[in-house]
């Protein structure tokens, strides 16, 4: 009877102790902001844009205030793409060529076009908005990938007019990483999954540095987006998002 | 004989009247009907060439996997040795390569900035050289509605309903915002010279007309075309012809190895285009088929009714000692008289009113407000040798069928019984 009552009691603890392990999706996705997320951001980034025909690399400066979803993005390469500048306010994007000297408003619905063909859209490339204001979030399970333990979260859209309805990511448990992704319509028809290639240390967190985007409705072996550096909660001049600065 | 079964037709207009006029109108309407969809086919083959499919069509193979959705990333590129090469291969073809493209057109204000935009389905063509076939195939010169058509690079034409909902007048500058072959954004002002309207709602709604050497250098496409365009040089598809220079022309020049090998579709290859053609010659054989059996029953009540009128005349000639089949043949005379003379008559009508139609039109843009496909707004009937000869199927066998089966009835007339119904 003793023996019983021990066995019980230990039961219970154990339960109760691999409970305690298991984060909430919330508590994962907020792990994963911290990790990631500031105030603003200025990064310099490639993308490597494999076509059928080939593959070419667009080289691009940003500015982000992810709260308040201002962007500005110059491109610095290749020759034709090189001076052309984006200015996103909200939902309302502006682009500058110098070819043609005219500041274009493009409309709400190409935000969610390709940029400069690549596989990401202009929400993907132009925004930085915390997860956790986004979506709620389910654990489903552990996996592991690139030999990293994972946790697998299923993500449902709590905000109406969101890109991407639902999502399944793979974050490392102790990085708090999102290592692998698939993005899906509201219809449950798979758009796009990421997968991240390498990681590296950068102003102190873990930032997933090549990443392979694949918008799976497009030819071509996906888009390879490299963060040749990236600055956290930097010193941004107001007026960077402003009209004027596109001519600048 | 024949005199004689006329005489009594003129003289007795209950026999000849209603049937006539039944093969008349039926026959009209089969003319109508024959004359305005042979219209509608070649409308539909004409714009279709001339605008999207030509009689030929040159494309890589990647493009023509998904040439709906113009993907300008998989166009052919060496566009000017192919065409030097395929026009002296096949001399009796013009070649001209184009390019389809989307984007969006936006318009400045004094400032540079955004005033009006919309979304724009382009087409570049060869309209500066002083050969061009273009001008002709699209009709350019008579779709203008102002201004002038490009005359050096950098102009373009704008539909002119698309140009006035962006209130935007000839001379004013628009940029195309579009994306190369590349995928990059592509950007570029251009004068706008003139606008026009083709007349095809597809397009009518939001083109624009460009130069292909200008767009080749805004979409960074040297010497690549998504498409070359074949025509035969005397303007007349032929199905045989076209089918069999695409033969030879991916024999010599096409490799399935290559995606972006160039390979020829002949007009019925592309677009469903095979589907909407088979689908009108389908529509051609029902609506005979079903006009000959509507009649036939119309006429066979007629014929009925006629037999039961005539009853007693028929029992009187059986009685009097006519053979049940001269009876018979007599009558099936009397109806193949009325069928021609109604042919006659309702081809006559129907004629006038298709080269009434082919000469005027009609109007069914409104009709066409969201349609995808590429076919004149104002739809015309044309008038075939077919035309003339059309009407004699139904005309003739509806009449013939109707009288040959209410006509058996009389085979079933006992002679016995006849003087009990003619006392009666």
């Amino acid at each position: 009877m003793r023996m019983r009552a021990t066995f019980l009691t230990f039961c219970l603890l154990a339960a109760g102790s691999t409970a305690a392990q298991t984060p909430t999706g919330d508590q994962i996705l907020q792990k994963v902001d911290d990790n990631f997320g500031s105030d603003n951001k200025v990064s310099q980034v490639q993308m490597v844009i494999q076509g059928r025909r080939g593959s070419r690399t667009v080289e691009s400066r940003s500015w982000i205030i992810g709260a308040r979803d201002h962007s500005f993005t110059e491109y610095l390469a290749p020759a034709r793409e090189k001076g052309t500048k984006m200015l996103k306010l909200d939902d309302q994007l502006w682009t500058y060529t110098p070819s043609t000297d005219r500041i274009i408003l493009i409309s709400g619905h190409m935000l969610r076009q390709s940029v400069m063909g690549s596989d990401l859209s202009y929400e993907d490339s132009m925004e930085d908005k915390r997860l956790r204001n986004l979506y709620d979030a389910e654990v489903v399970g552990e996996e592991s990938f690139l030999d990293r333990p994972c946790w697998v979260l299923e993500l449902s859209a709590k905000v109406e007019d969101i890109a991407y309805h639902s999502r399944k990511i793979w974050v490392d448990r102790e990085r708090a990483v999102v290592l692998k992704e698939n993005r899906y319509a509201k219809s449950g028809k798979l758009l796009k999954t990421t997968e991240v290639q390498s990681m590296s240390r950068m102003e102190g967190r873990w930032v997933a540095d090549r990443i392979l985007f694949k918008d799976v409705l497009k030819h071509g072996e996906g888009t390879i987006f490299i963060i040749k550096s990236i600055q956290f909660d930097a010193d941004i001049p107001e007026h960077i998002f402003s009209k004027a600065s596109l001519r600048r | 004989m024949i005199r004689f079964l006329f005489k009594g037709l003129i003289r007795d207009r209950s026999r000849s009247l209603f049937p006539l006029l039944t093969v008349t109108i039926g026959v009209m309407l089969t003319v109508v009907m024959f004359s305005w969809l042979s219209g509608a086919v070649t409308n539909m083959i004409e714009s279709s060439a001339n605008f999207s499919a030509g009689h030929v069509k040159i494309m890589s193979l990647a493009y023509a996997e998904g040439s709906d959705q113009v993907p300008n990333d998989l166009a052919f590129i060496g566009v000017e040795g192919l065409t030097a090469s395929i026009r002296k291969d096949y001399p009796d073809m013009l070649w001209t390569p184009r390019i389809r493209f989307g984007g969006l057109i936006d318009i400045p204000d004094e400032n540079g900035e955004t005033r009006s935009q919309g979304p724009v389905a382009g087409l570049a063509v060869d309209i500066l050289s002083p050969t061009t076939p273009e001008v002709e195939l699209l009709n350019l010169d008579t779709a203008l509605v102002r201004g002038r058509l490009p005359e050096k690079p950098g102009e373009v034409v704008l539909s002119d309903d698309f140009a006035r909902r962006l209130e935007v007048e000839p001379g004013e500058i628009a940029t195309l915002i579009s994306s190369t072959m590349g995928g990059s954004m592509a950007t570029d002002n251009f004068v706008i010279t003139g606008t026009i309207r083709f007349g095809i709602s597809a397009m009518d709604r939001g083109a624009m007309l460009a130069d292909i050497s200008d767009i080749q250098r805004t979409l960074d496409m040297t010497d690549a075309a998504g498409e070359i365009l074949g025509f035969s040089s005397d303007h007349l598809y032929d199905q045989d012809r076209t089918q069999a220079v695409a033969a030879d022309f991916n024999a010599r020049y096409s490799n399935a190895e290559d995606e972006f090998s160039p390979v020829m579709k002949s007009f019925r290859e592309q677009g469903g285009l095979a589907q909407t053609l088979d689908m009108f010659s389908a529509v051609y054989g029902l609506m005979l088929v079903i006009f000959v059996a509507v009649m036939s029953i119309v006429l066979w009540n007629a014929g009925l009714m006629g037999s039961l009128r005539r009853y007693g005349e028929i029992g009187l000639r059986l009685a009097i000692g006519e053979d049940k089949g001269h009876v018979y043949r007599s009558m099936i005379a009397e109806s193949l008289m009325i069928g021609t003379f109604g042919t006659l008559l309702g081809t006559a009508i129907g004629l006038a009113i298709s080269y009434y139609i082919q000469a005027k039109g009609i109007d069914i843009s409104s009709m066409m407000k969201n349609a995808s496909i590429i076919i004149g707004d104002v739809m015309r009937s044309k008038v075939t040798p077919v035309s003339y000869v059309i009407g004699f199927i139904p005309g003739l066998a509806a009449t013939f069928l109707g009288t040959a089966i209410s006509g058996i009835g009389i085979f079933r007339r006992q002679t016995s019984q006849l003087a009990k119904e003619l006392e009666s």
